[in-house]
């Protein structure tokens, strides 16, 4: 009873502040401070039900599948949730002094759609994490694509709005490509609730031609290569805390429901072809995104082929985790690996928001000396560096070392030495970003200096991506409840 | 936890405390930065101490930290990590004081003594691991952690350094990390014990367990600076002395060579690794590393250099220690963990002196510097006196161990190896020392300050005088047992004893 | 016959989501790309209506009936949405085409400096 209150604050909640906030503009912060806080209050509910009573479930309006809509938290769910808490809390502790030094009404403006559309984001994502049937998922992933794209038109100018409409027409034929899937699940198996999925789920051609295309779908929603072409544009040219949004939370519900698509409800498709071929091109990600974030001279386009490249590692976990022996070790490094990363790639985003608005620009040459100015900005980017690189005792490390201690005992070595290579690269094109930290030079404009709050959110992020490596346990303990049966866990 | 473990976290908190309020000072507190610096480096000495109370009366420390799944931190004081945890500590300090007159109207240094500080906690924690993954961490941070100091001058040459310094690093990292994830794939987590862990594993993975080694040594070789790893060191000499001196006394090549000596002894155990035949490899690469060291030496000019490829030499003293089979070579390739610490640290605090005072990088320029600064030059002449195994001297008593060892051990040409060294050691440090007593000094010097009566800085004066008489009292008193040879004999006794 | 009908509607599903799939990728001007969306969109809902009917001699399954009115829904504010995007682009750079083509590489809208997104 309470885990269902929970479920429906953290869904409506965010939602109704969204609400509120369209139509009362000039209260938008304030509506924005009690929506997170009323939805991190649900969160902390919900979190307690599913440790001390494990998973929960909830039948909107008191029907059940195949016919009802069911919401469900088990510990993945709550790990998103948490996550998307988390960030979405440090961008509302973020937005506000950031969009103000903005003159006259283009910041007004700005502002004013910022916050239902945020809000609206967070309460998509929330209803994503917890729903239990796939076209659920549709509908929430449709939601979630509507107010990321038009946050990201938010900025208004030239390169925004080209990068906002490849968004759109990426996203779109995505989306419908896995409804097509869902169509033709429902025809084969007279259900699209995911437990059901897994009593009935059997090898087939309807359903071989149903998964590809939801995992075509999906995998460009989540940007892996070769349908990655269209996240750096829009990551780059978006506001800063819209960047961090899109980084750390946007490309992870899709990925989420690749995960529960494969891991729960079709396992018994996975073949071996399917999951090496979804790491290989995971692999190929990490190598092509560090290498073109070595080539950008843009700060945030670096960051963005940052995430392009770090998503790789995320699909590294489908070799691993389908692998019975060490699968447990797989999932949990991946899981781990994109809490991580949604920690440390807003602490780099919110980081060069900052620069931006401190120098005008984010050219990489011309950063020499101004971390001087921004010491803590500094910092928070290298402790994030840190765990991007998976240097130890970050989360990123902790993420990196299962995934390969996986496999090393599966044997399937060649995605260890995948590992290993991207940690170096990304080690690569942090510090070049970094070393401009220490170079002496006078500067040549005098920098506009920052309210504290935006350099100390970017500062605590980055701590934390470092600092949950040294408190993994909670987490990965988590995991556990309602875990997926293919991996050796208790199922729904 | 036992009841006493708090002491290791607070040893590693006295630094890392230090370092972090540090580097919110402002650039103008310099009364507040040094007494904090000091009082860090004063309060980690006390712990260390109450630390060495302990062990010697039976007391055991351990603390372990909930980590990676079935793997946890884990901190503890065996005789290995005494002998090095005492050693930086002790060095830290008098480092610091060092560090504080050197860079007096320097800017940045508040960030400097921040990163000095981590630099120094990540040593220890290298020094207090008692479990492989825990050493990785700290090994790892003190990369992160040195990187700010090599590149401190921001000049384009100090930004190479750093960077070719970096691209060592971290791929010798890297390798690290993937012998460590391999090794606890066949074994489990693996905690440091005497006479090594991996014994059950060689029947069924001698060859996997040979691989396995490569790739430690390859890992650990890059700060220990093994040859053809070395090649970071000459180029972070970009660095300001305190750095160089830290970096190749106490931190880095240390760490590196401690770690190798960690894996030999307390992962491996010597006589497995002797058994799987991959000793002698690792005695043929010190050995080369020894000769190259010392040749290269030869043909340096500017005297950071040096110092730094002699440092690449003598630290494979310690690695061909571990290399021979035997108490006695172990006892040396220990032993000069210590001693090859005090003098080449007083050895670089010279350099820097030399550097600060007079303006003068190079050896040709050194001429009649003894006239000028007696004390300096002085000190200088005894860690290069022990430096070339002259006795009653530290160094001696390494070579002795390690010559007897390498003889008992059936290995006589690291005997000759040893003899060839000291020649060359002779060969580059006595022009210099000719050159500062006894020729006479130019009409001016390149740069010259003045520092009232002294002949330079009280702080850099101290510390140097502190360290030359550690090395002559390493060496004279070395059969006492207060000495750094009583205690690795004690090792040496663990790891082979019945 | 029911049967006959309903894989007749299916298949043309399939088909008109392939043609405006492929409208999608080969046309350039954004309109008839928006248009293209929406024609796959329909072959979509074809698709599950025709599903609807293949309970044969049974009365038709309602939930797909759900799922394409919700779909509707979405596919309606979707449209919307991309058309004002459109209408916003032509008016700020005047152009009715993405550049670079429909499907452009790797670098496509990273130039430029950014002063303040």
């Amino acid at each position: 009873m309470t885990a269902s209150w929970a479920m429906a604050v953290l869904v409506l909640g965010p939602l109704g502040g969204a609400a509120g906030a369209f139509a009362f503009p000039k209260g938008g912060r304030r509506l924005a401070g009690v929506a997170a806080v009323t939805a991190v209050l649900a969160l902390l509910v919900l979190a307690r039900e599913v440790v001390t009573n494990g998973v929960q479930l909830h039948r909107v309006g008191g029907w059940s599948a195949p016919l009802g809509i069911d919401l469900r938290g088990d510990g993945l769910a709550v790990l998103m949730l948490a996550i998307t808490a988390l960030i979405a809390g440090a961008v509302t502790l973020y937005a506000p002094p950031y969009f103000l030094p903005l003159a006259g009404a283009e910041s007004r403006d700005r502002e004013r759609w910022f916050w239902p559309l945020f809000l609206f984001l967070w309460s998509a994502l929330n209803a994503l994490f917890l729903s239990r049937d796939i076209f659920n998922l549709y509908v929430t992933l449709e939601l979630l694509g509507f107010a990321a794209v038009t946050l990201v038109a938010l900025a208004g100018k030239r390169e925004a709005l080209t990068a906002t409409m490849r968004y759109l027409l990426v996203s779109l034929p995505a989306s419908l490509f896995y409804l097509m899937g869902v169509a033709l699940v429902y025809g084969q198996c007279a259900t699209v609730d995911l437990s059901l999925l897994a009593a009935k789920a059997e090898r087939g051609p309807v359903l071989w031609v149903a998964l590809a295309l939801m995992t075509g779908g999906l995998v460009a929603k989540a940007a892996l290569f070769p349908l990655h072409f269209w996240l750096p544009p829009a990551h780059a040219s978006a506001p800063a805390p819209v960047s961090a949004l899109l980084s750390a939370l946007v490309v992870k519900g899709p990925y989420y429901i690749l995960l529960r698509l494969w891991f729960e409800a079709f396992p018994a498709l996975m073949t071996p072809a399917v999951a090496q071929g979804l790491g290989a091109l995971g692999a190929v990600a990490i190598v092509w995104g560090s290498i073109h974030a070595l080539m950008q001279a843009r700060l945030k386009l670096l960051v963005a082929y940052s995430t392009v490249a770090q998503l790789g590692y995320l699909f590294l976990l489908f070799p691993l985790a389908a692998v019975r022996e060490g699968g447990w070790l797989a999932w949990n490094g991946g899981l781990l690996f994109l809490a991580a990363h949604a920690c440390a790639k807003t602490a780099l985003f919110l980081t060069a928001g900052n620069i931006l608005q401190a120098a005008g620009h984010d050219r990489i040459k011309g950063l020499d000396g101004m971390t001087q100015v921004l010491p803590v900005s500094a910092f928070a980017f290298g402790l994030a560096g840190l765990s991007l690189a998976g240097l130890p005792p970050s989360s990123g490390f902790a993420g990196k070392w299962l995934l390969l201690s996986a496999s090393l005992a599966q044997g399937q070595w060649w995605w260890a030495a995948v590992i290993l290579g991207g940690s170096l690269l990304a080690a690569a094109y942090v510090m070049r970003v970094l070393s401009h930290a220490f170079t002496q030079v006078a500067l040549a404009t005098k920098p506009r200096p920052l309210p504290a709050v935006q350099e100390w959110t970017a500062l605590v992020l980055a701590a934390l991506a470092v600092g949950l490596g040294l408190a993994a346990q909670g987490p990965l303990d988590l995991l556990r409840l309602g875990a997926p049966v293919v991996l050796g866990g208790a199922g729904p | 936890m036992n009841v006493h473990g708090w002491i290791l976290p607070g040893i590693l908190l006295s630094s890392f405390l230090t370092g972090m309020v540090i580097f919110f000072l402002s650039e103008e507190s310099h009364r507040l930065r040094t007494w904090l610096n000091l009082l860090g480096a004063g309060v980690k000495l006390i712990l260390v101490g109450a630390l060495l109370q302990g062990i010697y009366h039976g007391q055991g420390y351990s603390l372990e930290l909930d980590f990676l799944p079935g793997i946890p931190l884990a901190l503890g004081a065996d005789a290995n990590s005494v002998l090095f945890v005492t050693l930086s500590t002790f060095l830290w300090f008098w480092t610091t004081l060092y560090a504080v007159g050197y860079l007096e109207d320097s800017p940045h240094r508040s960030r400097f003594f921040g990163f000095f500080s981590l630099c120094v906690t990540a040593t220890t924690g290298i020094a207090l691991a008692a479990n492989l993954v825990t050493f990785l961490v700290f090994y790892e941070l003190l990369t992160v952690s040195t990187y700010p100091l090599v590149v401190h001058r921001g000049t384009p040459e100090a930004m190479r350094g750093g960077r070719i310094y970096l691209a060592y690093t971290l791929g010798g990292g890297v390798v690290l990390l993937l012998a460590v994830a391999w090794l606890h794939q066949l074994a489990g987590p693996v905690m440091f014990r005497e006479r090594g862990v991996i014994e059950g594993l060689v029947a069924a993975h001698r060859g996997e367990l040979r691989v396995l080694f490569l790739l430690f040594m390859l890992g650990i070789g890059v700060k220990a600076a093994l040859v053809p790893l070395h090649g970071w060191l000459p180029k972070a000499m970009v660095a300001p002395a305190p750095v160089s001196s830290l970096l190749h006394a106490v931190a880095v090549v240390k760490a590196g060579a401690f770690g190798i000596v960690r894996i030999v002894y307390d992962v491996y155990g010597v006589e497995t690794a002797a058994r799987l035949g991959v000793l002698a490899p690792l005695a043929f690469v010190a050995g080369a590393t020894i000769l190259y060291g010392s040749v290269l030496a030869l043909f340096q000019d500017e005297l950071k250099k040096r110092l730094a490829y002699s440092t690449v030499s003598q630290v494979s003293y310690i690695v061909l220690g571990a290399a021979i089979l035997g108490p006695l070579a172990t006892i040396g390739g220990l032993v000069h963990l210590v001693h090859q610490g005090i003098m080449k640290i007083t050895l670089f605090f010279g350099a820097g002196n030399y550097a600060e005072t007079l303006g003068v990088h190079r050896v040709s320029e050194l001429n009649g510097v003894g006239r000028r600064m007696p004390l300096t030059t002085a000190a200088f002449t005894i860690a290069a006196l022990g430096m070339i195994g002259v006795p009653p001297l530290a160094g001696y008593i390494t070579k002795w161990y390690l010559k007897k060892g390498a003889i008992t051990a059936g290995a006589e040409w690291v005997a000759l190896v040893l003899a060839l060294s000291s020649l060359l050691n002779a060969a580059y440090f006595l022009p210099i020392l000719y050159r500062a007593w006894f020729k006479d000094p130019p009409a001016h010097w390149p740069h010259e300050h003045c520092f009232g009566r002294l002949e330079t800085h009280w702080m850099l004066l101290a510390a140097p005088l502190v360290t030359a008489a550690l090395v002559v009292w390493a060496g004279v008193f070395a059969e006492s047992s207060f000495s750094p040879l009583a205690w690795v004999k004690l090792i040496a006794a663990r790891e082979y004893g019945p | 016959m029911v049967e006959t009908g309903f894989t007749v509607y299916l298949l043309a599903g399939a088909g008109v989501f392939i043609i405006g799939f492929h409208a999608l990728l080969a046309q350039a001007h954004l309109l008839r790309r928006i248009m293209a969306l929406n024609v796959m969109g329909s072959g979509v809902f074809m698709v599950f209506i025709a599903l609807s009917a293949r309970t044969a001699g049974e009365a038709p399954d309602p939930v797909p009936h759900a799922m394409v009115l919700t779909g509707i829904v979405v596919s309606v504010c979707a449209t919307g949405l991309a058309l004002a995007l459109a209408d916003r682009l032509q008016s700020v750079t005047g152009a009715t085409e993405l550049e670079g083509g429909p499907a452009p590489g790797p670098n496509a809208g990273s130039g430029g400096e950014e002063s303040h997104p």
